[in-house]
């Protein structure tokens, strides 16, 4: 609890967090619809390091918000550091999970259309005068593979 | 082991009985929070866990697709607006969420004071701005599944795989009010218009056109020019089947969430209007237990927004 600030000071930070948070997705808004395309025509960061660029933008933005949220509005800040540490150290472990299944993710794109391009491969006939595999001379019912 | 603790206790007893009394009572809080206020930390650091693998789910899926669903094409419907407005309406929700939070931080702020009429105050504008997002949860998923036949299992909104031109339904290439014909490229998205459970037209963004306006294009037959089936007519195909699952799942559960936030608080407030909290005499601890429910409602809200409607 923020024991040692004012009511005053309080009061203060709770309309700088509305001004901040608000400002915030104002940008966050103004950004993306400048990124998709919408607001300037013609212009458009929809791949690319632009768009690697605005991603970063977007989720940096929104950690900041997390952070803010968590430590002013619910007090994290004047928490003892143990309780502080045991809330926010095992969020980390999201971190691997995140890269681990968007990684998974790809795969399964890409075993995907693997099997697509498989699938509507078209394999030439082999003429009966080249003959393959068990039907080459030489080749018996007895040592067929 | 064992031995030792029960010399400990007899030593603790023997020097201070009302110490040791208080032992038993759990006097002594761990990190100087009350168990009440600890138990919500740990419960809302589950429930991020939980929401986590909603998101990561979402995340793992859209890269294991082709093509996803454009957030600024699907959420760009506003009440009493016929016009596209991406994401707008979001934004506005974006805002109760953050207004609610606010005052909520307020009552709390009250509640230390022990100012009764404070808390009751700022509590019932949370729970109105905690309705009014639930109200515009409703208009937007009445817009997807009414208006738009998104469902768990149907995803009207695709984007094109390659460059090529809309049809007309005798197979002629659509032309432009000037003449020049209705061209469309890679990545560009459309609704596919369903009506009595079969596809029978498109809506899309004309890009080369200024504004928001949107082109309804009757029938689904679509001719490639570029890509793998360049030449060939096909129709064009729904949007990737997760899309539809993973919106009302994850917002679904997120506006539970809201919902039973908002149910909580009527209760707490009522609690805190009739004067419970007040006998309690703990600076209506009780407030700011649900606070930190609330924020995380919206710390939550800021994840989603961010996946859902930013990326």
């Amino acid at each position: 609890m923020a024991g040692h600030q004012t009511y005053e000071e309080q009061k203060a930070l709770v309309f700088y967090g509305l001004k901040l948070l608000g400002a915030i997705t104002i940008v966050e808004v103004l950004v993306a619809l400048l990124a998709k395309g919408h607001l300037v025509h013609g212009i458009k960061f929809s791949e690319g390091f632009g768009h690697y660029l605005y991603m970063l933008l977007m989720i940096g933005f929104s950690l900041y918000k997390a952070y803010f949220i968590i430590f002013f509005f619910m007090h994290m800040a004047y928490e003892v550091r143990g309780l502080a540490m045991s809330v926010l150290l095992p969020t980390g472990l999201l971190v691997w999970a995140i890269i681990a299944f968007f990684q998974e993710g790809s795969s399964w794109g890409a075993r995907r259309e693997l099997i697509k391009e498989k699938n509507e491969e078209i394999i030439k006939p082999v003429p009966a005068s080249q003959p393959q595999g068990y039907w080459l001379p030489g080749i018996t019912e007895q040592n067929k593979g | 082991m064992a031995e030792t603790s029960v010399t400990h206790a007899h030593e603790m007893h023997e020097h201070d009985h009302s110490e040791e009394a208080q032992l038993w009572e759990g006097a002594k809080e761990p990190f100087k929070a009350s168990y009440g206020k600890l138990m919500m930390w740990y419960f809302l650091l589950s429930d991020a866990f939980t929401f986590a693998g909603f998101l990561i789910a979402y995340g793992a899926l859209r890269f294991s697709m082709p093509t996803w669903p454009e957030p600024d094409f699907v959420f760009g419907s506003l009440p009493f607006v016929q016009a596209h407005w991406p994401l707008i309406f979001v934004t506005f929700m974006t805002f109760v969420l953050i207004f609610s939070s606010v005052t909520m931080v307020r009552a709390v702020q009250e509640g230390h004071r022990e100012n009764q009429k404070g808390v009751v105050f700022w509590m019932l504008l949370t729970i109105l701005g905690g309705a009014t997002f639930l109200g515009s949860q409703a208009y937007e998923w009445t817009t997807l599944i009414v208006k738009e036949n998104m469902s768990l299992s149907q995803n009207p909104f695709g984007r094109h795989i390659a460059d090529g031109v809309y049809l007309n339904e005798n197979g002629s290439e659509a032309k432009k009010p000037d003449g020049s014909p209705l061209e469309f490229h890679k990545g560009e998205s459309y609704l596919m218009h369903i009506h009595d459970g079969h596809p029978t037209g498109l809506v899309f963004h004309d890009a080369s056109q200024r504004g928001e306006k949107m082109v309804q294009h009757e029938g689904t037959k679509i001719k490639y020019t570029t890509g793998a089936y360049a030449g060939q007519v096909r129709e064009a195909e729904m949007g990737p089947k997760a899309f539809g699952a993973l919106f009302f799942f994850i917002t679904g559960f997120h506006g539970f969430h809201v919902f039973s936030g908002v149910l909580f608080l009527t209760i707490i407030m009522i609690n805190a209007a009739g004067g419970v909290y007040a006998a309690r005499r703990n600076g209506y601890e009780m407030v700011e237990k649900i606070g930190l429910y609330w924020h995380f409602v919206d710390l939550v809200w800021v994840f989603v927004f961010l996946v859902f409607y930013l990326l």
